[in-house]
């Protein structure tokens, strides 16, 4: 079923009767080319990309819940390529690129807005770091502004420029920055892959990761073993636990990081927003929430809820940055686990054992990487050579000491990210 | 969540500064070779469920080896890390 607008209007006409479920609901077969464990965003689109770029439809993706119920379902939503690193550069700039095209190579509304980014600045120091910031965007190819207050004012009326102990400096604008409807992506995969032949089983937790030699044979599922000739790993803040069934320790530590939204409103924030003195950035959906976020807990969680102190901060900061934010209400809140990596940067790379693969390590920022790990993973797997845009993402680079990412540059150990 | 530290009881999380993952303890010998030392400061066991990790009492000023559930956040204590290390 190809999606229009015609088809919307011809639907509305008709009571809607014609829709129909987008992916099926198949048995899990005995034995596949490749397996990938994790249905999340990063997984559905490493399915999709196996099957579009490389023809390989012989492919599971097990899924221990249901679609889009891990952190594809949890984040808030920003999509940006500004990161100054080489190696991280270059990937999220590709990743950008795949957004701005992403409805119409899935033919699905997932939603991309590029309401534009502002990261503001408070101090002359951190006005130099975020100018540093924006010539590595901008010789990357990529787009980025430095405003000073008066170019902040335009966009932003609604701060606090001129708070006692934060004043506004300015801030980095990043035009082609903005959102995503967060489940339309996993949906928008989800079908692509199911489209091309990519079984997509749910409510199928893998239990058992099977080795022979050092190669690879298969998985044992909560549905019954399944052999294949590769498997792939990507399971985000359950990495671990995964990596654990093949006897592999991970460099990462799961932890919460909360987000929160307010009841629906006018249109009132219309880019997204981030504090550079505390923890907090913000964006509004198109259902009129005022969606934002901060900083981890700081304890290894799994729990996908966190604690109050963080909740403080956040509401603090925000009060700090926009006063006006105190008459809306909190509607809700919640948590995802968060797979951190001593450096702050991801793994996308081989295993020491033939067929196995691992993809883990986004931190507090996998879902604007969606298209592009999804694009790196499936070249990976496929090829055996890593991507291009992401050969730097090497499991390696902690023991070697080579290729560190440290984005933050506050060092490449655990809990400093 | 509460944290419990051996000298002052059950405090307000705020208190207390997170350390990591309590393995950093078993620190290799310096004899045993740059993989053994690179698994230490990198590589995690990251248990879901219950952990042992590193917790400071910024008021006391006490390092402790905390005895936690990562998935329903309870705090069962802990002992000093000097006597763990004993």
């Amino acid at each position: 079923m190809r999606y229009s607008g015609f088809k919307v209007f011809t639907e509305g006409l008709t009571g809607n009767k014609g829709w129909k479920p987008v992916w099926r609901d198949p048995e899990p077969k005995a034995e596949y080319d490749i397996v990938l464990i994790g249905g999340g965003g990063h997984g559905l689109s490493t399915a999709y990309y196996l099957a579009k770029n490389h023809g390989l439809t012989n492919i599971a993706v097990l899924e221990k819940g249901y679609i889009g119920s891990g952190n594809i379902g949890r984040n808030t939503t920003i999509v940006r390529a500004n990161y100054s690193l080489p190696g991280n550069s270059e990937f999220y700039s590709h990743s950008l690129k795949l957004w701005e095209n992403l409805e119409s190579e899935l033919n699905y509304n997932v939603m991309h807005s590029q309401r534009g980014l502002i990261n503001l600045f408070h101090s002359d120091g951190q006005r130099d770091a975020f100018a540093r910031r924006g010539n590595a965007m901008i010789n990357q190819g990529d787009d980025a502004i430095l405003l000073d207050r008066d170019g902040v004012r335009q966009h932003l009326p609604y701060l606090d420029f001129d708070n006692i102990r934060f004043p506004v400096y300015g801030g980095l604008y990043h035009p082609r920055g903005g959102t995503a409807r967060h489940d339309a992506v996993a949906w928008g995969y989800a079908r692509g892959a199911d489209m091309r032949g990519v079984d997509l089983i749910q409510n199928c937790e893998v239990t058992g990761i099977d080795i022979e030699g050092g190669q690879v044979r298969g998985v044992r599922t909560s549905r019954g073993v399944i052999r294949a000739k590769k498997v792939a790993m990507v399971a985000a803040g359950r990495s671990g636990q995964v990596a654990a069934m093949a006897g592999m320790r991970l460099p990462i530590e799961s932890h919460i990081l909360q987000a929160f939204v307010t009841e629906g409103l006018k249109p009132v924030i219309h880019h997204v927003v981030s504090f550079g003195m505390g923890h907090f950035y913000i964006s509004q959906s198109d259902k009129g929430g005022l969606v934002f976020g901060g900083d981890l807990d700081f304890y290894s969680s799994y729990a996908q809820r966190g604690n109050l102190p963080m909740k403080e901060h956040v509401m603090e900061a925000a009060m700090t940055l926009m006063p006006m934010i105190g008459k809306a209400r909190v509607l809700r809140s919640w948590g995802g686990i968060m797979d951190m990596s001593p450096d702050g940067s991801p793994i996308i790379d081989k295993t020491h054992i033939d067929g196995l693969f691992v993809n883990c390590g986004w931190n507090y920022g996998g879902f604007k990487a969606v298209p592009a790990s999804g694009w790196a993973y499936a070249h990976l797997i496929a090829t055996g050579e890593p991507h291009e845009t992401a050969k730097r993402y090497r499991l390696d680079r902690f023991r070697t000491g080579r290729g560190i990412m440290d984005e933050e540059g506050t060092g490449s150990q655990h809990n400093l990210h | 969540m509460r944290v419990i530290c051996p000298h002052c009881g059950e405090r307000d999380r705020r208190e207390f500064t997170y350390q990591g993952a309590a393995e950093i303890l078993e620190r290799p010998s310096p004899e045993v070779g740059n993989d053994d030392w690179a698994d230490y400061l990198h590589l995690r066991e990251n248990p879901a469920g219950e952990t042992k990790d590193m917790w400071y009492h910024d008021p006391c000023g006490a390092w402790i080896v905390m005895h936690r559930d990562t998935v329903s956040h309870a705090v069962h204590g802990g002992e000093l890390a000097s006597e763990v290390r004993k």
